[in-house]
Parts: structure tokens; C-alpha cells; sequence
């Protein structure tokens, strides 16, 4: 098996490029989600460039959408386009890699960017799925702060009236927003009983950012029958490197090159412990 | 007096289809009645998704259920449709580029007596604004049933809206002229072109009918596909009248005027008369008292013509 936790830094480092390149970019989102993204990616999913037109594949919405960085990164990761075009064109003008997920990309399936739509989208997936008594899986991730949208709940109550225990929201609880700490925005700490009351099962991982954490949460996810599953993962905003961790202001923001140095030298010191772990 | 109100006449069709194309899916936010697809989702529960009072999760939900192969009607209230679920409509359906048919029901002022936020006299400008969003305002029953089975043959995203109430027929069984984004030219005339849509077509007719009786030719344009507009058409007509009026059941901006105007002020300049509600909230009553006060009935529209005559 790929040491998942050590291309996740290889990974980081591609988006911290896209950024740096691209002049912009939700930088802290990226780092906290990028396990989430790599765990399904890699290990959960059956999705590839070969079959990404394959009525059985497996379905992912990236309802954060302004993680896109990681998700493009992952996706060349995975064989859908080169890493070298993403990091070049970038934000640039007239380029197809936007600053949110665009399905005219191999790989992605539905355009985001405002939030609240990944779930809701996703339900119509599920059901689809269930209409046509196909057994693929579908996926959604979304950042905390993203569910104080209204229309969350509404995807949250279909899901489980609809009883469809093929679809899978994933909260990458980094507990961060752009205005600050999620809990003086609007709070979020009661996550796990508020998942409950719609009727879904939830599964509350406490290391948002371990492979084996992440991984048993998707088996248990998986083995759940009659109803979604919400994961609940604790993660850290800005992983990787303390000149990001935990910091709000770095939500969206693109490194100095003295940052930049010290950024990327945590990556390989934390790739290279993750190599001999 | 034809008593099928334009919403049965897109059950009618959906229920037909339906029983060869599994992927036709009907959704409704607790509108099933209202929209008179009740006998559809009794005839196939398979294929019928209720969401509740939701419309934004009712669009999300069909965008989703359409970028899996499915073909998903949605049926609300335009007046909600068109802005609670705005958004959804931009984003998952049109810049997803996702397969799915929104039906805004008992639109413009149908809901006459319940006041302003039943009444969606901003759905056509909404709507017309968002980049691969179609907009149809079909005029009668036949051409309703027409505008239905045309969408079923293509994978893109369209926004319908019909009334509430019957309206008398323009066409007939089995003689609707129908092409997809194509006006229906209902007369020709040489001194006014009226371009219409929806529930203003048939007063557009009755009003030049009413003016041939004075000597004036009036031309009919049935313009049901607001976008893409039929721009041939309109400077077919505009080219051989003194001037153009329009009609609809919107407010004065961003509609079918306002389309209208552009095209014939950059193309074909003379006066264009756009005919519609006011800027306001509207004033109480039933459609065609509604109608009737703001000048949108046979006689209002006959005398715009004649007031704006050289």
C-alpha cells in the first residue's frame, strides 16, 4: 500500500505552488482537507480517469468548493491532467483550472464555489443511484462554517427520509472560518447531535487528519444500512506547517517566499517522518 | 372555452413519455397539486420525488438526479422558484450544465388575489440573465404540450413558466405549428407588429383583430421561446410595420420588452411600446381584472396600438 500520509505532503505542496503561482488561494481549508481528499481518493472511491464516465463509478462533490487546490491536486495525483499545467495555469487568464471545482475538468463532476449545494446535489445522486439499483457510492465534503447555509438541512432531511445509506457527507470540522473561530461565528459544537436529529448515522473521527482514523470512518460508513452517514472530522486548518496551523488568517492568502521556504521544509520534514513511521 | 389549464397539458405529456423513459423523473416541493401532477405521481411513484417545502433542495436534488442520466422536471411555483431557489437554478443547473427542466406553475400574477410574493413578475428577467438558461413561455395548451416533448429530446437546462388558470386555445389538435426557438407568426400585418408571450398572446390576437375592424394590420407574433429569442423573426415582422409593440405578463424590465427593444434598436431602429405590469405591487383581483386595469387585455393592448399610431 502507497504511504498515503507521505504523499499528502507532496500533495500540500503542489496546491502551496498553485497558490503561490496563481497569486491566490484558500490555502488553510486545502491543508485541513487534503487526508479527507486523499483517503477517498485513493483508497475509498472507485474513480479514475479510465472510468469517469462509468455509470457505476463512485460520486464526489466538493461542496467546499474553495478547496479546489487540493482537490485538483489530488486529481492529477490521480492521472486526470498533468500537475505541471494545473501549477502553471492556475487562475490565470483564460484558464479552464478556476479558483472552484468546474465540471468542463475531467474528474469533476458538478460545479461549486457557493456553499450549501454539495449536499443537496449529492442527495439527487444518491437517489438517482437508488432508482437504478446501481451500488455506487456517493460523497460530499464540506467545511463547518459552510453549515450554517440553510439549505444544508434541507439536503440533510431528504437524505434521510429518502433513507439513502449511499451517501456519505464528510464535515471538515477545522474549526476556523475567514471572520475566525467557528464557534464565535455561529457555533457548530453540537455537530454530531444536530446529524442525529435529520437521522443520519454519525461517526465523529477525533484526528481528522489520520489515514487510519479516516479510514475505519468510511468502513463503518460503508456497513451502515437505512440511513446516510455524516463523518465528522476533526481536522486542522492550515496542516502541515505551524506557520499556518490553526491561524484564521490564513483562510485565503498566499505566502512570502521567506513563509513559503519554511512552509515547504515542514512538508518534507513531516513526509520524511511519515516515511519512516 | 377550453377548461385544461397548460400545467395538465405538461402531465399529460410527462405520463405518456414516462411509461417508455424510465430516466423521465417528476419533483415537486409539496406543489404536486398545484401543478397539477398529482395523477403522475399516483401513476409512478418510481419516478416521483417529493421534497417538500424546499424549492432550493427541490433544484439541487434534480441537478444531482440529472448528472446521473436522469431527466428531471421540477415543478414549483414560480414565484419561488425563480428566486428562493435562484441560486440552485445559476449554479447547478446552468453552469453545471445539468438536464433540467425547472416549471415555474401558476406564474406571472395567476395568484391574483394572494399579493406580491405570490406573484413572479421577475422570473423572466431572472432567469434570461443566467448563461445557459433557456426561458419558455408557451401560450396554450397544444403549444405547452409541444414545448414539453421538444425539451425531452435534448440535455439542457430550461426554465417554463405556465399559468395557473385555462387559457383559450390558439392552436388546435393536431395543427400547432411547433419548432424549437422558433416564433409562431399568428398574423402578418403592415402598420404594427405585436410580439408576445404566454397568457398575452391571446389578447394580442383578440386586440388585432379589433384593430383590422379601424383598418389597422396589426402582425401577431407568438414569441413563447423569450430565450433564445427569435431574433429572425422579430426583424421579419419589425421590417415591414411602423412600429412594435410588445405584451407579457412581467414587470417593464429585463423581460420580453426589454429583449425586444435591443434587438430592434441595434438592428432595425423604430418605436417598440413594451406593454406590461408596473413597477409596483399589483394591484388585487382575479387574472383577468389584473389584466384588465393595467391595459393588458384585447381593449388595452388595441388601444396602445392606436395611441401610438402616426
Amino acid at each position: 500500500m502507497e504511504n498515503l500520509k507521505a504523499l499528502s505532503y507532496d500533495l500540500r505542496k503542489d496546491a502551496v505552488d498553485m497558490i503561490v503561482e496563481g497569486k491566490g488561494g484558500h490555502i488553510g481549508g486545502d491543508m485541513s482537507v487534503m487526508d479527507i481528499l486523499v483517503e477517498l481518493y485513493f483508497e475509498q472511491m472507485n474513480i479514475s480517469p479510465e472510468n469517469k464516465e462509468d455509470a457505476d463509478r463512485d460520486r464526489f462533490v466538493l461542496s467546499k468548493g474553495h478547496s479546489v487546490e487540493a482537490l485538483y491536486a489530488v486529481l492529477a495525483a490521480k492521472g486526470f491532467f498533468p500537475i505541471s499545467q494545473v501549477i502553471q495555469e492556475f487562475s490565470k487568464f483564460g484558464s479552464k483550472f478556476i479558483g472552484h471545482p468546474n465540471n468542463k475538468l475531467p474528474g469533476i463532476e458538478m460545479n461549486s464555489g457557493s456553499l450549501g449545494h454539495g449536499l443537496p446535489v449529492s442527495v439527487g445522486m444518491a437517489l438517482a443511484g437508488k432508482m437504478d439499483k446501481k451500488d455506487y457510492r456517493v460523497y460530499t465534503v464540506m467545511g463547518d462554517g459552510e453549515l450554517a447555509e440553510g439549505s444544508v438541512w434541507e439536503g440533510a432531511m431528504a437524505a434521510s427520509q429518502y433513507k439513502l445509506d449511499n451517501l456519505c457527507a464528510v464535515v471538515d470540522r477545522n474549526r476556523l472560518q475567514i471572520s475566525g473561530n467557528t464557534e464565535d461565528v455561529m457555533g457548530q459544537d453540537i455537530q454530531e447531535e444536530r446529524w442525529a436529529s435529520f437521522g443520519w448515522h454519525v461517526i465523529s473521527v477525533q484526528d481528522g487528519n489520520d489515514y487510519g482514523q479516516l479510514g475505519a470512518a468510511f468502513e463503518e460508513a460503508k456497513a451502515t444500512k437505512g440511513a446516510p452517514t455524516a463523518i465528522i472530522a476533526n481536522t486542522i486548518k492550515g496542516y502541515g506547517s505551524p506557520v499556518m496551523e490553526n491561524k484564521a488568517n490564513w483562510h485565503h492568502k498566499v505566502p512570502s517566499p521567506e513563509e513559503y521556504a519554511q512552509i515547504i521544509a515542514d512538508f518534507g520534514k513531516k513526509k520524511e517522518e511519515a516515511l519512516h513511521e | 372555452m377550453n377548461k385544461i389549464p397548460n400545467r395538465q397539458a405538461i402531465c399529460q405529456v410527462l405520463m405518456e413519455k414516462a411509461k417508455e423513459d424510465k430516466d423521465i423523473v417528476v419533483l415537486c416541493s409539496d406543489s404536486r397539486g398545484s401543478a397539477s401532477l398529482a395523477p403522475f405521481a399516483e401513476r409512478f411513484p418510481e419516478q416521483f420525488v417529493e421534497v417538500g417545502i424546499a424549492e432550493q433542495n427541490l433544484v439541487s436534488i434534480s441537478a444531482g438526479l440529472a448528472r446521473c442520466g436522469k431527466k428531471p422536471f421540477a415543478a414549483s411555483p414560480a414565484c419561488f422558484l425563480s428566486t428562493r431557489s435562484y441560486e440552485q437554478a445559476k449554479v447547478d443547473c446552468a453552469y453545471s450544465n445539468t438536464n433540467v427542466t425547472l416549471i415555474g406553475i401558476s406564474g406571472g400574477i395567476s395568484y391574483g388575489a394572494l399579493g406580491m410574493s405570490h406573484h413572479s413578475a421577475q422570473d423572466i428577467a431572472a432567469m434570461s440573465a443566467i448563461p445557459n438558461m433557456r426561458v419558455y413561455l408557451p401560450s396554450d395548451r397544444f403549444q405547452t404540450a409541444k414545448l414539453i416533448e421538444a425539451l425531452l429530446q435534448d440535455e439542457s437546462p430550461a426554465y417554463i413558466r405556465v399559468g395557473r388558470n385555462p387559457v383559450e386555445d390558439i392552436y388546435a389538435e393536431g395543427s400547432c405549428p411547433f419548432e424549437l426557438d422558433k416564433a409562431t407568426v399568428l398574423r402578418e400585418g403592415t402598420d404594427v407588429a405585436v410580439i408576445a408571450c404566454g397568457e398575452m398572446v391571446k389578447p394580442s390576437l383578440e386586440a388585432a383583430r379589433l384593430l383590422e375592424a379601424d383598418g389597422i394590420r396589426a402582425a401577431v407574433l407568438d414569441m413563447y421561446c423569450v430565450k433564445p429569442l427569435d431574433e429572425e423573426a422579430i426583424l421579419r415582422v419589425a421590417g415591414q410595420v411602423g412600429f412594435v409593440v410588445t405584451a407579457e405578463e412581467h414587470a417593464p424590465f429585463g423581460g420580453l420588452g426589454s429583449r425586444v427593444s435591443q434587438v430592434v434598436a441595434a438592428k432595425c431602429p423604430k418605436k417598440v411600446v413594451n406593454l406590461a405590469l408596473p413597477d409596483a405591487p399589483v394591484i388585487t383581483g382575479t387574472s383577468q381584472e389584473v389584466f384588465r386595469h393595467y391595459g393588458l387585455d384585447a381593449e388595452g393592448i388595441a388601444r396602445a396600438v392606436k395611441g401610438n399610431i402616426q
